[in-house]
């Protein structure tokens, strides 16, 4: 239907297209240019990669957010999943209450998370601390703010997350074959170990990814209950407000390649398991909790 | 004999594996969903301690001196609603474009290339636009065009709207294209059929069956947009207080943490009224028409 409508909201989109790359675009290019600012555009060059990558700030800064993305991800992936599969049994009010805690814990802001943790830990160790050193006398440890509790309070996020992701593929899961195992005598353990398991590993994978993303990407959880430490989004944060420098625009474009492959391997796992095309095929669906059993999911776009 | 309750499907019983499952989630959801909100509240109407903590006390003082800032509350609706407003105006054509005239083939690649960016890191999409509009940005490239004498654009009102449009653009367009996607095509033929144009077509069939996408999306950036911090911090310069900003002010600065609780409860008390009015706006809309797109 080429009619001037549609080539207008052709353009249009294409306007659009080019208004959400263009500053990533920017950055990308920036982070190789050897002259410090956009109107200093002096030439091709690793400098500012290699400047990054003898900071030893940067570096430490970088390896607290790969051990607490690695750490929360895998807690995320394991507890989400337990819970996605135990959910299927879970009715009536308890389901409605569970599913209610989910939706809260993925709308509510990261500022309230943040703020909420924050309060939440200082108060338990501030109990735990004396408790502690009662016990063991001075050399007792002491808990404090620090990696373990940014990994708790992302693993709390991140496992709605992965919660929902691997619950619409249960949902969308071939149930014949289940039938058809507990038919051939396996045991339910058996049954969920060659059967179940293999067709939710790409959800579970894909989860595992975007688990990754959203705590490696995370600043405002992380600038709360991070305590002394730095992750890397902290460190780009205290950057920017310094003032801004080249590194950043090398920072900012390693960090970008690394949540896009990611993304695009959720994506590829999502679409190979027969969910809708999109990272969003649990998040936004209409309500069809009765839909009745089908043999085969209808492929979506 | 005493007959047994039947144990159908819906059952409310839930057997030990299942609970042993559900167990490790259910902790985490208590220990650092529940608890800390519950700590937050009892905070909240407790007096502030000589070091900035929490003194136990049961008093409003906190909530009286909430009109002090009232101001970054004020700001925060202000910008949340232009910036919602501007979103709604921005995605809507796209999301037209991709439901109605995008081809088969290139649509999902094109949906997913709008969705993309909002799951890559905030910060460095919101730093990508500090760069451009800072003074040796955009502005130093127009002076030495010699387009203009001198041009401040970050820190501005403009770059905490622009901000916000780029950083939600694809949170508004997804509802809106999956609204949009659902809607019946044959009810916009039929339209045609009986002769209305297309400006009557769309305002009086397309735009309310896409009303669902259209409130689902606005509630989502709304919402997301009250608890903001990095925008107006980074794009703002601190110039611009929204509640985010008040909040780590008090938290982790001027320490006075019973009543940032107070303020944390007035920005969870308009969350809820606003997802409220999203229940009951989706639930009177599914009623008329089967189109509702909800969170889950």
């Amino acid at each position: 239907m080429r009619n001037i409508t549609t080539i207008l909201l052709q353009y249009y989109a294409g306007l659009v297209y080019i208004f959400l790359y263009f500053p990533i675009a920017l950055v990308v290019l920036f982070s190789f240019n050897s002259g410090n600012y956009a109107a200093e555009i002096l030439g091709f060059s690793f400098r500012w990669y290699g400047e990054t990558w003898r900071d030893p700030f940067v570096l430490e800064a970088l390896g607290n957010s790969i051990f607490i993305g690695a750490t929360s991800a895998t807690l995320s992936t394991v507890i989400g999943t337990m819970a996605a599969l135990a959910l299927q049994n879970v009715h009536g009010w308890q389901r409605t209450l569970y599913d209610g805690l989910i939706y809260i814990a993925i709308i509510i802001p990261g500022i309230v998370i943040g703020i909420a943790t924050l309060i939440f830990f200082v108060q338990f160790f501030g109990w735990l601390n004396p408790l502690l050193q009662t016990q063991f006398g001075p050399s007792a440890p002491r808990v404090n703010l620090g990696l373990p509790t940014v990994i708790a309070a992302h693993t709390l996020f991140t496992m709605s997350i992965v919660l929902v992701i691997v619950r619409a593929r249960i949902t969308g899961m071939d149930r014949s074959l289940i039938e058809a195992s507990s038919d051939l005598y396996a045991t339910p353990i058996n049954t969920f170990w060659q059967v179940t398991l293999p067709q939710l590993l790409p959800a579970i994978m894909a989860g595992f990814l975007l688990a990754f993303t959203f705590s490696f990407d995370d600043f405002i959880v992380a600038f709360f209950v991070a305590g002394p430490n730095t992750t890397l989004p902290i460190y780009v944060f205290s950057s920017i407000r310094r003032g801004v420098t080249p590194k950043i625009n090398a920072i900012a474009t390693v960090t970008l390649l690394v949540s896009l492959t990611f993304l695009f391997m959720v994506q590829y796992l999502l679409n190979r398991s027969g969910n809708s095309g999109t990272i969003n095929s649990g998040a936004v669906s209409s309500r069809n909790t009765t839909k009745p059993a089908r043999l085969t999911r209808p492929s979506l776009p | 004999m005493v007959a047994e309750p039947a144990r159908g499907k819906h059952s409310a019983r839930i057997s030990w594996p299942t609970a042993l499952l559900l167990a490790p989630a259910t902790l985490w959801y208590l220990l650092l969903l529940v608890a800390p909100l519950a700590i937050v509240t009892v905070f909240s109407f407790g007096a502030r301690a000589p070091e900035g903590g929490y003194a136990s006390a049961f008093t409003f003082e906190q909530y009286l001196k909430l009109p002090t800032r009232l101001t970054p509350f004020i700001n925060t609706l202000k910008f949340a609603s232009l910036g919602t407003l501007f979103s709604i105006l921005i995605a809507y054509p796209l999301a037209y474009f991709l439901a109605t005239r995008a081809s088969a083939r290139l649509k999902s690649v094109l949906v997913a290339l709008i969705i993309v960016p909002f799951w890559t890191s905030f910060l460095i999409r919101t730093y990508a636009w500090v760069t451009i509009l800072s003074s040796r940005g955009i502005p130093a490239m127009l002076v030495q065009l010699g387009l203009v004498e001198e041009l401040v654009l970050l820190n501005t009102p403009f770059a905490i709207t622009l901000g916000i449009v780029y950083n939600y653009l694809p949170l508004m367009t997804f509802p809106l294209y999956v609204s949009l996607e659902r809607l019946d095509k044959r009810l916009i033929e039929a339209s045609k059929d009986l002769g209305a144009n297309q400006v009557a077509t769309f305002l009086q069939i397309t735009l309310p069956l896409s009303a669902s996408g259209l409130i689902t999306g606005s509630m989502l950036v709304f919402i997301l947009l009250m608890g903001e911090y990095l925008i107006p911090a980074l794009l703002g310069g601190g110039k611009i207080f929204f509640v985010g900003n008040a909040l780590v002010d008090l938290f982790l600065q001027s320490r006075n943490w019973p009543f940032g609780s107070a303020v944390a409860m007035a920005l969870n008390l308009i969350m809820l009224v606003i997802v409220s009015l999203y229940l009951w706006l989706t639930a009177r809309l599914s009623g008329e028409n089967r189109q509702a797109v909800s969170l889950f």
